[in-house]
């Protein structure tokens, strides 16, 4: 399709605004812009069919299942989105007085109250905007509480290597030394290992439990004492909060720091790779290193972004937390699990679970071994599946599983969606030993086939040139 | 009281059944049963749609809406079309996440790719990142991406928001660099100060344009300064104005940032905002977070991906530029929304009226006596005036509508935005004639 600029027609615009209706005042001589820039020039017509041909090319929660692992694809409830939109929560500034954004303060407040109940945690920040963020914001909290201490030897973080890119990422951006430790064959923590490893020179661990295989690590408890008799700290990374929520709670596991994804667990909507929302919580003794904004809050803090954070996805979180309350919190993180094991169980028999066991609130499967007899991958499982109008579970994640598609299924899909789900991979599996080739071209029925990204790294054109 | 799980209680149990077993305490037997929350959570019982919508609707009226806001300070009033606000709830938008799969992300790809282009035209630089969280999040960003093993010093005018040096000032903290800010004088950069600053060790200087006081600093010759020792000159920009004024590039910036809320996003009580950030071709593989690039299919249909991911912490892990995954996607979507709908001359028609009604009511109050402009220089939008009574003129405001400027050092810190009138312009300068009367 067109880009915007190719539709631009020189001359056409929207009329949004009233004249001035003060004297003009001309920029001095050497501050002024030189040659205006290339926007498009567009009626209002135009604006609204370019942006709807856009969406048509997007697969979002409400098209389909969409079984992305470790994302929480989950139903995202309008009425969240209306609260957000109240004009009493977008047109209130930042700096205004205190006085006069009471209800705004009660949203954050009572957020707070509910998120720290849930994790069992004692303070929260809701500065971080995404889960990345909210790992260097939880990292900060350690760095500084080791710092506060003049306990100046704590240079490593350890990551088992089965954890998410960011979290050494995070460990690295933080000025640590990051060691990885190989996790047992299941993803969980090899407790001989993490032994080796500590000492007087660890400031911390970064863990994921459910892990990134979705296992919950039995021995959770041994682990948490263990980094802390070596003096370090614990941070808990929330991205699968969604299995346990209601259940069991990070703080009772013995973590002194977590951040939680408002966009995964909370029902958020992700708006095709953000706003989200990473907030951060922590035990008594780190709520002094909680950050604050210099100019609304005291100065003297560190600070991960300007002001609050992103206050309106925080109302949005608020709307569900409010909606499932007591028993829904529970009630979601179950029925999440259940949904995971049963999707599982009717997949079984046809692609292979990389551990066949209970799982948390998604597992993953592993096409090795059927990639070598078919020579259809994992990515040709994925493509495949968007032609059926599923989008694609996570792919080569973690890298501890070979060939790996991983399906978080989601407490908001329906057993009939499940059935039907299982249905598409046990076709694809059949497909995929009578005709790999037709995988290997998949997806037959997208606006485009699979794109070169290759060329697109070799030669990178980011923008449009205007001729 | 609704937890969004469509299954029935009986659709439940047949579940349970098939997967072999009796009830859901089994799902968790992986957790050890001393650890499992053996009480309900201290949480109100869950409530109806229409009670969730009342109670929030009950919290949004404790908050004051002013009719016209004077406030600025990093959080700026725009006008947003009616367009704008519509299109990013279109449910898909809304709901996708991040385009890992090309061939049904299309849309979104092209949302981003369109905004990078026009990211860049507006700096004036080459190319665009997708987003990062916010301004203060792109400036600290930028000056990561400036180091390397012999440059970790960072410096940073006085002139710059608050929120901004102290955001600076916190990744220094994690990556343990220095940041030393260079002082400010008479609201500009002290520009004899920054070249006693200015050696090997630094990596970059940033400046704020316009800056925290709304001031026009002399970016050109900050920059060559900067350039003369080897260092990379950032620019954070105000986005509206830069449909007006000289554009970092031609001020010889080597990044240029800024916070992109005045593109169509609401104050929102200080987010989500947008991060920008753009630099030129040199330094494209340096650049933080997600890019969009052009490609083809094997059909050779134009297509678009997530491009350059080698740069990234998915791949590099602790090597990767920075750990950010997640951006502000929809909001980049609704800045290039905003700036269609606008074109270029609707974005140089809010510029000029937001200096134009930002001096006519600078020259108002300061007609009256005991207020002074507090730096006598040209400014854009924003400036802070001495005066007095500035708790009482906030007050004797609100009871009209009207946000005042910011309080701020002994002074007020005003902004004045297109929405504004010439009318409540006149009814802010009497108001402030009766409190000092």
């Amino acid at each position: 399709m067109k880009l915007i600029f190719e539709k631009s027609v020189k001359g056409r615009k929207c009329d949004i605004l009233p004249k001035c209706d003060v004297p003009a005042v001309e920029l001095p001589e050497g501050l002024k812009r030189e040659t205006a820039p290339h926007l498009p020039e567009m009626s209002e017509t135009d604006v609204s069919r370019h942006y709807t041909e856009l969406n048509k090319q997007v697969h979002g929660v409400n098209c389909g299942f969409y079984p992305l692992g470790s994302c929480t694809m989950k139903y995202n409830p309008r009425i969240d989105e209306e609260a957000a939109a109240m004009e009493g929560f977008t047109n209130i500034h930042p700096l205004a007085p205190k006085s006069s954004v009471r209800g705004a303060l009660e949203v954050l407040d009572t957020l707070r109250a509910d998120l720290c109940e849930i994790t069992g945690m004692d303070g929260m920040t809701f500065q971080p905007a995404a889960g990345a963020h909210g790992e260097f914001t939880g990292v900060l909290l350690i760095k500084q509480y080791h710092d506060s201490r003049n306990d100046k030897n704590r240079t490593k973080i350890i990551v088992p290597d089965s954890a998410h890119g960011t979290n050494p990422a995070t460990a690295a951006m933080c000025g640590y030394q990051v060691v990885n430790i190989p996790s047992a064959p299941d993803g969980c923590v090899d407790l001989e290992e993490l032994k080796k490893v500590l000492g007087d020179d660890v400031a911390g661990l970064m863990l994921t439990n459910p892990n990134t295989v979705g296992i919950f690590d039995e021995n959770i408890l041994e682990i948490t004492k263990l980094v802390h008799e070596a003096g370090g700290l614990c941070y808990y990374d929330g991205a699968n909060t969604n299995a346990i929520m209601g259940v069991v709670r990070p703080g009772d596991m013995g973590f002194d720091c977590i951040h939680l994804n408002l966009h995964k667990t909370f029902a958020t909507p992700h708006g095709g790779g953000g706003p989200g929302a990473g907030a951060v919580g922590c035990k008594e003794f780190l709520k002094p290193f909680l950050p604050h904004s210099a100019l609304m809050e005291k100065p003297g803090r560190l600070q991960v972004r300007g002001f609050m954070g992103n206050f309106l996805v925080c109302v949005r979180a608020l709307a569900y937390v409010m909606t499932l309350g007591r028993e829904g919190i529970p009630e979601a993180a179950t029925n999440a699990v259940l949904n995971a094991n049963y999707l599982m169980q009717k997949i079984k028999g046809t692609f292979t679970p990389a551990f066949d066991r209970i799982c948390m609130h998604e597992f993953v499967l592993d096409l090795s071994h059927y990639e070598k007899e078919t020579g259809v991958s994992a990515l040709d499982v994925a493509k495949s599946l968007i032609d059926y109008g599923m989008h694609p579970p996570t792919m080569y994640f973690p890298l501890i599983v070979h060939e790996a598609l991983m399906l978080e299924p989601t407490e908001t899909e329906s057993i009939e969606t499940l059935d039907w789900a299982a249905d598409v991979f046990r076709k694809l599996y059949e497909l995929g030993k009578t005709d790999p080739e037709f995988m290997h071209n998949a997806p037959h029925h997208t606006p485009i086939g699979r794109p070169d990204e290759v060329k697109a790294a070799r030669n990178p054109i980011v923008r449009y040139t205007f001729a | 009281m609704g937890s969004y799980v469509p299954s029935t209680e009986e659709q439940r149990r047949e579940m349970l059944k098939a997967i072999g077993l009796n009830d859901y305490r089994e799902l968790y037997r992986d957790v050890p049963e001393n650890m499992i929350l053996n009480r309900p959570l201290d949480l109100p019982e869950g409530k109806s749609e229409m009670e969730v919508r009342n109670a929030l609707a009950e919290m949004a009226a404790k908050n004051t809406v002013y009719k016209t806001v004077l406030r600025g300070a990093g959080a700026y009033d725009h006008y947003i079309p009616s367009i704008v606000k519509y299109i990013p709830a279109k449910e898909e938008f809304l709901t996708a996440y991040t385009p890992y799969q090309a061939e049904i992300s299309q849309g979104v790809l092209q949302s981003i790719f369109e905004y990078q282009t026009m990211i860049a035209e507006l700096t004036g630089m080459d190319v665009s990142n997708a987003s990062v969280y916010d301004g203060a999040t792109a400036a600290a960003e930028a000056a990561a991406m400036c180091r390397d093993r012999k440059r970790r010093v960072t410096l940073i005018s006085a002139t710059t928001h608050p929120d901004v040096i102290n955001t600076v000032r916190t990744y220094c903290y994690g990556t343990n660099d220095e940041l030393v800010v260079v002082p400010a004088k008479d609201g500009k950069t002290d520009i004899e100060a920054l070249k006693n600053m200015l050696n090997e060790g630094v990596a970059s200087f940033y400046v704020q344009q316009p800056n925290f006081y709304g001031v026009f600093e002399d970016a050109e010759a900050l920059g060559e300064l900067v350039h003369a020792t080897g260092a990379m000159f950032v620019m954070g920009c105000n986005p509206i104005a830069l449909a007006i004024m000289k554009t970092p590039r031609d001020c010889g910036a080597d990044v240029a940032v800024g916070e992109g809320q005045p593109l169509g996003m609401p104050i929102g009580f200080g987010g989500p905002y947008l991060g920008f950030m753009a630099t030129t071709t040199k330094h494209i593989r340096k650049l933080p977070g997600r890019i969009v690039g052009e490609t083809t299919d094997h059909d050779g249909n134009r297509a678009y991906v997530l491009s350059l991911q080698a740069r990234e912490q998915h791949i590099r892990r602790e090597k990767a530029s920075s750990n950010i995954c997640s951006n502000e996607a929809l909001c980049a979507l609704t800045a290039g929304l905003y700036m269609a709908t606008m074109g270029p001359d609707g974005m140089a028609e809010v510029a000029n009226q937001c200096m134009a009604k930002a001096h006519y009511l600078e020259n108002a109050l300061t007609a009256i006596p005991g207020i002074r402009l507090r730096y006598d220089a040209p400014f854009f939008h924003e400036f802070l005036l001495d005066m007095p009574k500035c708790k009482e003129i906030e007050q004797a405001l609100a009871e009209k509508g009207i946000l005042s400027g910011l309080p701020y050092e002994d002074g007020m810190l005003w902004c004045v935005t297109e929405k504004a009138s010439k009318a409540t312009l006149d009814e802010v300068v009497s108001t402030v004639k009766e409190v000092l009367a």
